[in-house]
């Protein structure tokens, strides 16, 4: 799927949930099947800054496709995070930077996050967007 | 407080206009978060808002009717803080943005003259962030230490350790009054004195204490006490340094401008006395509108009553608490302020913070700035309900409805 079908199939498989418990029930069951984070990254140096809770992101290139491992300690977070990897997971980093911002909105999920975890979520979303900037960056470069 | 005292906190309620609104398209607000900040009563919100539409003009300057009418409202404040606090002198009461911000000019002005190397400053184990680095900052200026009295398992202060750590280096003990993180009330007139035994100075931040109980500093007996209107039903932005006068007097400048000097010439200038030396530029005139207000309708509530009203509810939300299996509570001091810090096995705070705001069940989540209190408890962060005047049994019953399903969708 494209980053635009995927962004569409997210909006409309949260679209479904009229009441917030069947919402935040769909984000926690994504997040239960996030992969396995691997442990040896399990470390300060991938925690994403300016989460509330704590948020591990780790990158790593191949054939040109970004691959991203992910977790948090936190379950909706969790899931929230899930959600971010099925639109940024495995692009090129030209496809993720192209993300669309305004993503969050069209899911309809800025309505039902506090100002702290829009602010964890976009966090987030810089952090995806640089790692991907560093391997275009390296990539023109050799 | 033996006997049980009639408390209406529902009339108390109807004069904040906040509380009856909804949150999340339509979901009554619960609102549990008041040691973060107090709501406004009406008296307040008309206060500010008729200083802007009557008052408004700068003070201590122009010779107009309205500069004499916003400088009588600023003045008049003090004085009101003053009698609040049982102050000797208005001039005692220095405005300032915050208890942050109180702090700091102590830190930053006393500090300056009073501390050298080797010279040591005690706090607790339990200092909000605010009672800390302010202190951090001064020992790296002067190369002064900072030392910490130990906070026992219930969230109580290790009395005992206090006298050897009173040496004949330390400058300055600064305490919290009332915890924001547990709830804990220290016995800060018994502290004060077992400082001012050995010739040492005290600050008290009173920031959490004031919204709950009279305060007297004579009776504290305490050299500086802080606090911040917002938490005392009042505005945003101000706050409030109480010092003794001779203390103050001795101070040099927190900072320069305008109001908080005699003369100035290119050359150099002579200061104000106090408090006016500590309030350079243009303060929250609005503010002092406010906190005048606020201390006014505080002073219309029966404090016993209330504060038996707040155990109560501190009581009843520890026990729906500890129905949760897994559930605990950081902080079970004997004198407690309204306010239950908690964790549950299993369930991040997160987490749980965002499921109870989705049913309107506003609490905070984190380490509530006090990061050394946390770790010594061994958490990273809780979940906190904290009460104020307007708090009532049924916010109870929400907050319990809405902690079983939000456990319940986490497990």
């Amino acid at each position: 799927m494209t980053i635009a079908e995927t962004i569409a199939d997210l909006a409309e498989q949260l679209e479904q949930f009229s009441d917030w418990e069947d919402r935040y029930a769909h984000i926690i069951a994504m997040g239960k099947h996030l992969q396995q984070y691997p442990e040896e990254f399990r470390s300060d140096d991938f925690l994403v800054r300016g989460c509330q809770s704590r948020v591990w992101l780790h990158p790593s290139m191949d054939q040109g496709v970004v691959h991203f491992d992910a977790d948090s300690e936190a379950l909706i977070v969790k899931g929230l995070v899930a959600m971010l990897m099925k639109i940024y997971n495995h692009r090129t980093p030209d496809e993720i930077l192209s993300v669309p911002s305004d993503f969050v909105s069209r899911l309809g999920l800025d309505a039902h996050l506090s100002q702290n975890r829009a602010n964890g979520l976009s966090a987030m979303m810089k952090q995806l967007a640089l790692y991907a900037l560093a391997y275009k960056v390296s990539g023109a470069s050799s | 407080m033996s006997s049980q005292r009639h408390y209406d906190p529902y009339a108390v309620r109807a004069q904040f206009p906040i509380l009856s609104r909804t949150v999340h398209g339509g979901v009554p607000l619960v609102y549990l978060d008041s040691a973060a900040t107090t709501q406004k009563p009406d008296a307040v919100i008309t206060a500010i808002d008729q200083f802007y539409r009557r008052s408004n003009s700068n003070v201590h300057r122009a010779a107009h009717a309205l500069s004499a009418e916003a400088t009588s409202i600023w003045e008049g404040a003090r004085a009101r803080v003053a009698r609040f606090l049982g102050a000797q002198r208005t001039e005692e009461v220095v405005f300032t943005r915050g208890t942050t911000e109180s702090i700091n000019l102590v830190a930053a002005s006393w500090g300056s003259m009073n501390v050298h190397a080797g010279d040591e400053i005690l706090i607790t184990g339990m200092e909000h962030h605010a009672n800390i680095v302010p202190w951090q900052l001064l020992c790296e200026r002067t190369g002064a230490v900072l030392k910490a009295v130990p906070v026992l398992e219930d969230g109580s202060l290790d009395i005992s350790a206090i006298d050897a750590l009173l040496t004949d280096r330390t400058r300055l003990f600064a305490m919290v009054h009332a915890s924001n993180t547990t709830g804990t009330i220290n016995d800060v007139g018994a502290l004060c004195a077992m400082a001012a035994a050995k010739g040492v100075r005290t600050l008290v931040d009173g920031a959490q204490a004031v919204l709950h109980q009279p305060v007297d500093v004579q009776a504290i007996g305490c050299d500086f006490y802080v606090f911040s209107a917002h938490k005392l039903y009042g505005p945003t932005g101000l706050g409030v340094l109480w010092g003794r006068y001779d203390l103050l007097d001795a101070m040099p400048p927190y900072q320069g401008g305008g109001a908080m000097i005699q003369h100035v010439s290119l050359e150099r200038s002579v200061y104000e006395a106090p408090p006016l030396r500590f309030e350079a530029g243009t303060p929250h005139i609005a503010g002092a509108a406010g906190l005048g207000a606020a201390i006014d309708w505080f002073d219309t509530l029966d404090l016993d009553a209330m504060a038996q009203h707040e155990d109560r509810l501190t009581h009843r939300a520890t026990s729906i608490i500890y129905q949760v299996e897994g559930a605990r509570v950081i902080g079970e001091a004997p004198r407690k302020i309204g306010v239950v810090s908690f964790v549950i096995e299993g369930v991040h705070g997160t987490d749980l913070g965002m499921l109870l705001d989705e049913q309107g069940v506003a609490t905070r989540t984190g380490h509530h700035c006090t990061m050394p209190l946390l770790e010594r408890f061994h958490v990273g962060s809780t979940c906190r309900v904290s009460f104020a005047a307007y708090s009532t049994n049924e916010d109870l019953d929400v907050f319990e409805r809405a902690l079983t399903k939000a456990v319940r969708m986490l497990r």
